[in-house]
C-alpha cells in the first residue's frame, strides 16, 4: 500500500500539468469525483464483513446465493389505462410478448379513493391509469389472468387494503385461496406525504391501516409484499440520489417500528416487506446506491430491530427508469437513457424492472414505444452477458468507495431525521418536502446554467420535432365507467352493503383489525369511494404544510 | 390554504395553481420558486384544487396571470373549464398559461381557445420569465 501511494503522489504530480477540460466533474446529484480511485481508497474495507457472498450477510453483492443465473430479474412494465376492459387487453398482450409479471396503474380518482361519478374525478377517469369503482372492475381487468401463476403488482397506496381485497376477492372467484396470491402493494405512505403527494388521512391513522395489512397479510396472504418502500417518486420529485437512500430506509424503519409497536413479530412482516428505488442517469452513483441500501437495511435489522430470520435482512427491490430524465425533445434519445439506466439497476442487484417508454413526456405510452421499452430489457439479459456474474462492479475502487460514503452520509440525515423526532414529526415540519424542493430547484438552475448538459434540452438542440403516434385515451371512458358503477349500484344488495360499510366503521372506532371488514364490504360490490369515506369520517384528512 | 409573500406595487403577480387530483408538484414548484427569485410576487395554491377554487383565488390576489401545471391528462377538461369561469366573472383580462405532459396537438388546442401559452417538459424557467415580462408591461 506504501508503494502505491507514492507511486499514485508522484503521477499525481505529473498530471498537474495536462489540461483538463471545462466541466464540472461531479454526479448527477452534485457529488464531486476524483480524477482515478486507487487500493488507498478503500483500504479499510474488509470482505467478509462489508461486502460477504451474494444471498449472505450484509448482503451487499446481492440478495441470493445465484443471483440472475438461478432467475433473471422479473420484467415488469407498470400498465394500466381506460376502462378495466383496455387494460385486460394490454396485460395479454404484454404477457404475449415475453413480460414475466403485472403491474397495475390505477387512474387519480383510485388512488385517492374516489368513484368516478366523485365531482373531483371529472376530467380524470382513466386516464393516467385505469379506473375502479368496485370489484367488478378488478374481475375484468384480471380476467382470463390466471392469478395462482402471475405476481401483481399494485400501485395504490391510501386505498391500498381496498384494493388488495379486491384482489383476494377476484382469486375467491378464480378459486385460488389467499395464501397461494403473489404480488406487491406499494401501500407506502410516508413517501406519499414527502413527495408523491396521494393522501387521503392524517398519518397516524394512515400508519394504523398499514399495520392492520401487515397483521392480517402475516397469516392470511403470506406471499404478498404488504409495503413497496420507495425511493422511487422521492427521487422523482427532486431528491439527489443520497436523499432517496436515506428517506427510503428511514422510512422502512418507521415501518418496522410501528409494526413491532403494533405487536406484530418483527420476523413475521419483515420478509414481506420490499422496496422500489428510481435508476437515474449516473451509471456508478445508482450501482453504489443499491449496494449501500441492501448493506444498511441487513445490519440495522440483525443489529437494532433484532431479526433472526435471515429473511428479513434481505432488501428485495423494485427499480424503475428515472421518468424525469425524459426529454420531450428529440424523444427517440429516451429509449438510449432507458437502456442505460436499465443496465445500472441489473448491475445493482435489481429483483424486478420497469423501463420507462420514450414518448412518457407526451402522454401514456403507445403501444410500439412499451415495446421497445420491454426490448431493451430482454436484450440486457440475452445478449449482453451482464447477468452471467453476480456483482461484477464489486471492488471497484470507485463503486466501493461511492458505497461508503453513500452509506455514511445516509447516517448523517438518520441523525437528522431522529432530530425532529422521527420522520412523521419531520414530514409535519416539512423537512423532506423543502429538502426535495431545494434540491429540484437547484437541479434546474444548473441546467439553465448549462452547468449540467441535457443533450437535446441544453446541448445538441434540433429546432425540428418529430412526429409521434401517441396513445389516446377515448373521452367516452368517463362515461362508461359511470355507466358500470351506476349499474353495479343497481345490481347489488343495498342493504348488506350498508351492513357491511357499518362494520367497517364500528372497527375503525374500536381498533380490530380493518382488513376482515373492508374484504367483506368488497365481496357485496361496495365502492371503493363508500369504503374510503367511511374511514374519511372516522380518521379525518390530511392538509399538508405549503412550501416551495 | 395560500401562501404568499410581501407585497409590493409594480411587481408581477403570478398564481401557480395545481389542479385535480395530480400531484406532482415539482414543476409547479420549480416555476413558482424562478418567478419568485426573477422578482414576482407568486401566489401558490398548493394541491388538489378545483378550477372555482383556482378562478376564485386568481381573483381575489388580482393577479397578471395564472400558471397551471398539469400532469394527469385531464388538461382538455381542466383549462376551458378555468377560462369558461373566467369569462363568467368578468375576469377575462387574467391571462391564463401553463405546462404539464400535454400532447402537442393538445397545447395548439388549448392555445386556440384562449390559452395564451403552453410550456412542454425542458423548457428554462428563464423562458417563462421572459415571457411573462413581455405579455405583462407593468
Amino acid at each position: 500500500m506504501k508503494e502505491i501511494k507514492i507511486t499514485k503522489d508522484k503521477w499525481k504530480k505529473s498530471i498537474t500539468k495536462s489540461k483538463e477540460r471545462d466541466y464540472r466533474f461531479e454526479s448527477v446529484s452534485g457529488e464531486p469525483v476524483e480524477i482515478l480511485y486507487t487500493p488507498e481508497d478503500i483500504e479499510g474495507l474488509n470482505y467478509l464483513k462489508d461486502l460477504g457472498f451474494p444471498g449472505e450477510f450484509p448482503f451487499t453483492r446481492g440478495v441470493y446465493p445465484n443471483m440472475y443465473r438461478g432467475r433473471l430479474w422479473t420484467m415488469r412494465q407498470f400498465s394500466g389505462f381506460g376502462t378495466p376492459e383496455d387494460t385486460n387487453k394490454r396485460y395479454k398482450y404484454l404477457l404475449k410478448q415475453g413480460q414475466t409479471g403485472l403491474s397495475v396503474a390505477f387512474d387519480f380518482p383510485t388512488l385517492y379513493g374516489r368513484d368516478s361519478n366523485d365531482p373531483f374525478s371529472l376530467g380524470e377517469v382513466g386516464r393516467c391509469g385505469v379506473a375502479v369503482d368496485t370489484l367488478r372492475d378488478m374481475e375484468i381487468i384480471f380476467d382470463g389472468i390466471p392469478l395462482e401463476s402471475i405476481s401483481t403488482s399494485m400501485t395504490i397506496n391510501p386505498p391500498a387494503a381496498m384494493l388488495l381485497a379486491m384482489y383476494i376477492a377476484v382469486g375467491e372467484k378464480q378459486g385460488v385461496p389467499s395464501e397461494q396470491l403473489t404480488g406487491t402493494i406499494q401501500n407506502d405512505m410516508l413517501k406519499e406525504y414527502q413527495a408523491q403527494k396521494t393522501w387521503i388521512y392524517p398519518p397516524e391513522p394512515s400508519m394504523r391501516i398499514i399495520t392492520d395489512i401487515l397483521g392480517y397479510c402475516s397469516d392470511q396472504v403470506p406471499k404478498w409484499n404488504t409495503i413497496s418502500i420507495s425511493g422511487y417518486h422521492i427521487r422523482e420529485a427532486g431528491a439527489t440520489a443520497l436523499q432517496e437512500l436515506a428517506f427510503t430506509l428511514a422510512n422502512g424503519f418507521t415501518y418496522v417500528d410501528y409494526g413491532i409497536k403494533a405487536g406484530v413479530p418483527v420476523d413475521k412482516f419483515a420478509p414481506r416487506l420490499s422496496f422500489f428505488f428510481n435508476s437515474h442517469l449516473d451509471f456508478f452513483e445508482e450501482i453504489a446506491k443499491y449496494r449501500a441500501a441492501r448493506r444498511i437495511w441487513a445490519r440495522e435489522m440483525r443489529n437494532r430491530y433484532g431479526a433472526k430470520d435471515p429473511r428479513s435482512w434481505l432488501m428485495r427491490f423494485h427499480t424503475q427508469t428515472a421518468g424525469c430524465t425524459l426529454t420531450a425533445q428529440q424523444p427517440e434519445n429516451n429509449i438510449v437513457r432507458v437502456a442505460f439506466q436499465a443496465l445500472a439497476a441489473v448491475l445493482g442487484g435489481t429483483q424486478s424492472l420497469h423501463t420507462n417508454s420514450m414518448d412518457e413526456t407526451y402522454a401514456l405510452p403507445a403501444e410500439k414505444a412499451v415495446k421497445i421499452a420491454l426490448r431493451t430489457q430482454q436484450l440486457l439479459a440475452y445478449e449482453t452477458g451482464v447477468a452471467n456474474t453476480i456483482d461484477p462492479l464489486g471492488g471497484s475502487y470507485y463503486v466501493e468507495t461511492l458505497t461508503n460514503k453513500l452509506e455514511e452520509q445516509a447516517y448523517q440525515y438518520f441523525e437528522k431525521i431522529k432530530s425532529f423526532g422521527g420522520v412523521i414529526p419531520a414530514i409535519e415540519a416539512g423537512f423532506f418536502q423543502r429538502e426535495i424542493a431545494e434540491s429540484a430547484y437547484r437541479y434546474q438552475r444548473e441546467v439553465e446554467k448549462r452547468q449540467k448538459i441535457v443533450v437535446g434540452v441544453n446541448e445538441f438542440i434540433e429546432e425540428e420535432q418529430p412526429k409521434m403516434e401517441l396513445l389516446k385515451i377515448q373521452p367516452e371512458v368517463e362515461k362508461h365507467q359511470v355507466e358500470r358503477l351506476n349499474q353495479v349500484r343497481r345490481e347489488r344488495n343495498n342493504q348488506r352493503v350498508k351492513e357491511r360499510l357499518r362494520e367497517l366503521r364500528s372497527a375503525a372506532h374500536n381498533g380490530d383489525n380493518l382488513m376482515p371488514k373492508i374484504l367483506n364490504a368488497v365481496r357485496v360490490y361496495a365502492t371503493l369511494g363508500e369504503m374510503c369515506n367511511v374511514l374519511k369520517e372516522e380518521f379525518g384528512e390530511y392538509e399538508e404544510p405549503l412550501i416551495f | 390554504m395560500i401562501v404568499k409573500g410581501v407585497i409590493m406595487a409594480g411587481k408581477i403577480r403570478v398564481l401557480v395553481a395545481k389542479p385535480g387530483l395530480d400531484g406532482h408538484d415539482r414543476g409547479a414548484k420549480v416555476v413558482a420558486a424562478a418567478l419568485r427569485d426573477a422578482g414576482m410576487e407568486v401566489i401558490y395554491t398548493g394541491l388538489h384544487q378545483t378550477p372555482e377554487q383556482i378562478v376564485e383565488a386568481a381573483i381575489q390576489e388580482d393577479v397578471d396571470f395564472i400558471g397551471i401545471s398539469i400532469l394527469s391528462g385531464a388538461h382538455m377538461t381542466i383549462f376551458p373549464r378555468i377560462l369558461k369561469l373566467l369569462q363568467d366573472k368578468g375576469a377575462g383580462h387574467i391571462i391564463v398559461s401553463g405546462g404539464g405532459i400535454i400532447p402537442r396537438e393538445d397545447m395548439e388546442k388549448l392555445e386556440k381557445v384562449g390559452v395564451k401559452k403552453l410550456f412542454g417538459p425542458g423548457t428554462p424557467t428563464s423562458e417563462i420569465v421572459e415571457w411573462a415580462r413581455e405579455v405583462i408591461k407593468k
